[in-house]
């Protein structure tokens, strides 16, 4: 995994996540205009400060092992 | 590669989705699956797959010798091989199938991931893993033979590949069933889309695509999942109340079972009457905690792969403990949610859902099942976007799950059954060419052995159990060997053939009826027939089928005065009345009531039925000497201890006489054949082994430190959920 060019694989998982984060957040302030039916404890926006935490992670991530930094 | 290919690479990850795409368009919106997905759901699960791909095509060009795709380079970190070493165990069938333990059994569905874990992955780290490391095995099969000779290495080897790759394909026509139940997913689509996808990055990247996808599943499912327990607790009302209404519930949703304690590990296990699994202390400290848990964690070479292949014998270690960390944990994103199936999951009218297993009549038609509990949860609190990472945890489980699988079997055929049985002059390049196309054709194979399923259900069960008899015994080989240096080649092969034989033997033995197994009766109403019912609180008392076909097994019909039948076509000529015993089954999957004209669909259990004038029968009487989906509970008595103890309870039991076996068989036949001298034992056997010394190393990363520290949050848990 540390072999020289190769890129780590924790890169990915922040690219990963950072995408995922974005997604989640932007369906969650959409879901707090229009509240999905069926759905239980939509007045928490679970999915608002979930992608956000996905968000944080996947940057850190990124930030830490982005391939430039070799 | 160029980025005008990789270009190419994302086009045609593009072009080969749309299927998939396709296929979960074509659900229909407004259906009975438990999910429905929103495009911004698909869109993720899309992002899932072309990520995956494009590592698989990106990872190509470190795989190119026998080294690199077979072992990854064997150059992975403490924290890489620790998060795959419990990623590899932690797919979509292990979330979802615990869960419906938990719901099923309980809090002692948790002593999977603690007594029936903990202390194998940390003796494997401790004690066994310097001799995995040491003696440079490729394999635990590997091991065998440098240990005991070609006799005990063929037999794994062989084993362990076919044993493999049928197991990979039982998981994924388990996946494609759960997505088509779940989201309506043509199963055909499901199984090519997620086998194709796993062939092309493991064919590339071998092991180390397979090692990728792991950890990112780890991220995915926890992330997919970790939010269901925290606002299932929060609905709950925290989690004292939760657990008290666990236990309120589940006396409603499991009657048969007043008795039972659902809330504690350990103090339910006094007797075999008192938790719902129906065994006591002895089976679940042995059974569980000795045989099941050493045998899978310590020997199953889809585990030790995944962290021999460390860089160096300490991240090997440590990689372990911190995947015993990382296992201890997992009960919050899979025992929670099956206790939050009896605390939260609730009718429309405030009263507990029951969930069935799937053997009951009303399984899919009327109640959703145990295996459902997760999906319902995810459905109850998961809205667009976050159902989406949900189902792609999901879908990213099965998929790194059969990775695993093919990866281990192309390592496993390649060095244990090619090389030494059929083709020993090849090159390393040759060798890497076998394995990835072994990945492909393990994947073919797995395809297969999914078909078939289609056409043969009832050997799904089989199949799940089947590895289960032959790593308990390998665990009794292998650690006689590790530990006791007397033990000789003969016996390493005999003590291993002896427990397995023994472990198939008492499993043909608690499923065979020598008086004959009779499924429960059974009435199955035709589509569109046309039905009354008759019913009191909800319950249906009678079912009266006017007009149609029905089907009935194990039922006997006065045809006439004179004539009695249960087998047999013919049209009734005058009304019939089946007594409803409380064992009479009555399935209605698609039917038309008289009164409304509205189709109906129910199951129950005990109704009396009336079979109208003209109604057409197909009658059959079944009985087997020998039936796999059953089990004799006069036999188990004699295996568990307990006439009560249910199929988890057998499964453990039956592991630790296996053990037994192994063990004395190995023993008793040292004493009569010839060991191997010291000289070849060097390095694979306790006492002739010196562990080299891997320089300074500050005291964080002693692995004996943190071995030690997990040992003690293991005791602190299981005292706090005595």
């Amino acid at each position: 995994m540390q072999q020289e060019h190769q890129i780590p694989i924790w890169f990915f998982v922040g690219l990963l996540l950072t995408i995922y984060g974005m997604l989640i957040f932007g369906a969650g302030i959409y879901n707090w205009i229009y509240p999905p039916a069926n759905v239980k404890l939509t007045g928490l926006h679970a999915d608002v400060w979930w992608g956000i935490l996905l968000l944080a992670i996947g940057l850190i991530y990124i930030g830490k092992f982005r391939p430039s930094k070799k | 590669m160029t980025p005008f290919k990789y270009f190419c690479a994302i086009i045609l990850l593009l072009v080969f989705f749309a299927p998939i795409a396709n296929a979960a368009a074509a659900a229909p919106s407004e259906s009975n699956h438990l999910l429905s997905l929103s495009k911004i759901d698909m869109v993720i699960i899309a992002i899932y797959f072309v990520v995956v791909l494009a590592i698989g095509f990106y990872l190509k060009k470190f795989a190119s010798t026998g080294e690199d795709f077979f072992m990854a380079g064997r150059k992975m970190t403490a924290w890489i091989a620790g998060l795959s070493f419990i990623s590899a165990n932690l797919s979509s069938l292990e979330t979802m199938g615990w869960s419906a333990m938990a719901y099923q059994y309980g809090m002692l569905g948790a002593h999977a991931y603690l007594i029936g874990a903990i202390p194998a992955i940390l003796f494997l780290a401790v004690v066994m893993m310097p001799f995995y490391y040491i003696c440079r095995t490729h394999s635990v099969p590997g091991y065998l033979k440098l240990r005991y000779g070609e006799g005990a290495r063929t037999l794994a080897g062989i084993s362990f590949t076919f044993l493999t790759v049928m197991v990979s394909g039982a998981s994924m026509f388990a996946m494609a069933k759960i997505l088509n139940l779940l989201l309506g997913w043509d199963m055909n689509v499901s199984i090519w889309a997620s086998s194709i996808t796993v062939a092309i990055y493991v064919f590339l990247g071998g092991l180390l695509s397979a090692v990728f996808n792991e950890v990112l599943q780890f991220f995915l499912i926890w992330l997919g999942t970790l939010l269901i327990p925290i606002l299932g607790i929060i609905s709950a009302g925290g989690w004292t109340k939760m657990m008290e209404t666990v236990q309120k519930n589940a006396t409603i949703v499991h009657p048969n079972l007043q008795n039972a304690d659902f809330t504690s590990l350990w103090r339910n296990l006094g007797s075999f009457d008192t938790n719902p699994m129906g065994i006591d202390w002895f089976g679940m400290v042995f059974g569980l905690g000795l045989a099941v848990s050493f045998g899978y964690w310590c020997t199953d070479f889809l585990q030790v792969q995944r962290v021999i292949v460390a860089k160096n014998l300490r991240s090997a270690q440590n990689g372990t403990v911190i995947g015993a960390t990382l296992k201890m944990l997992v009960p919050i994103i899979v025992t929670i949610p099956g206790l939050l199936g009896l605390a939260v999951l609730l009718n429309s009218d405030g009263s507990p859902m029951i969930l069935v297993p799937e053997s009951d009549v009303r399984a899919n038609i009327t109640h959703r099942t145990f295996n459902d509990v997760l999906p319902l949860l995810m459905g109850q609190y998961l809205g667009p976007g976050l159902l989406g990472l949900g189902v792609t945890a999901m879908i990213a489980g099965f998929m790194s799950g059969m990775a695993g699988n093919v990866s281990a079997f192309a390592t496993v055929w390649t060095y244990d059954v090619y090389r030494p049985l059929i083709y020993k002059k090849g090159g390393d390049k040759h060798y890497l060419n076998m394995g990835r196309w072994c990945s492909v054709l393990g994947v073919l194979i797995s395809i297969g052995t999914a078909y078939a399923l289609f056409y043969f259900s009832n050997i799904l069960e089989f199949l799940q159990v089947l590895v289960f008899f032959f790593i308990v015994p390998l665990f009794g080989t292998v650690i006689l060997g590790m530990l006791w240096k007397r033990a000789t080649p003969a016996a390493g092969f005999w003590g291993f053939l002896a427990a397995i034989i023994v472990s198939m033997s008492m499993w043909v033995y608690v499923h065979t009826f020598p008086e004959g197994s009779k499924p429960q009766p059974m009435v199955v109403v035709g589509n569109n027939a046309v039905v009354n019912t008759l019913e009191e609180n909800g319950k249906i008392l009678q079912v009266v089928v006017e007009s149609g076909q029905v089907r009935t097994t194990n039922v006997e019909i006065a045809i006439d005065e004179q004539k009695k039948t249960a087998s047999g076509h013919y049209t009734l000529q005058k009304a019939v009345t089946l007594k409803g015993d409380s064992n009479l089954r009555v399935l209605v999957p698609d039917a038309i009531k008289v009164d409304t004209k509205q189709n109906v669909k129910f199951g129950a259990e005990g109704a009396t039925v009336v079979l109208n004038p003209d109604v057409k029968i197909d009658a059959s009487y079944v009985s087997k000497k020998f039936d796999a989906a059953a089990f004799n509970f006069d036999h188990t008595k004699y295996i568990a201890r307990s006439k009560k103890a249910q199929p988890m309870a057998v499964n453990m039991y039956s592991a630790l006489w296996s053990l037994v076996v192994c063990l004395s068989v190995t023993v008793a036949v040292s004493a009569f054949t010839k060991p191997k001298p010291d000289a070849e034992l060097k390095n694979l056997v306790m006492g002739l082994t010196d562990i080299p010394d891997e320089g300074p190393a500050p005291w964080y990363d002693n692995p004996k430190l943190w071995a030690s520290v997990v040992l003690i949050a293991l005791i602190i848990i299981n005292i706090i959920f005595w």
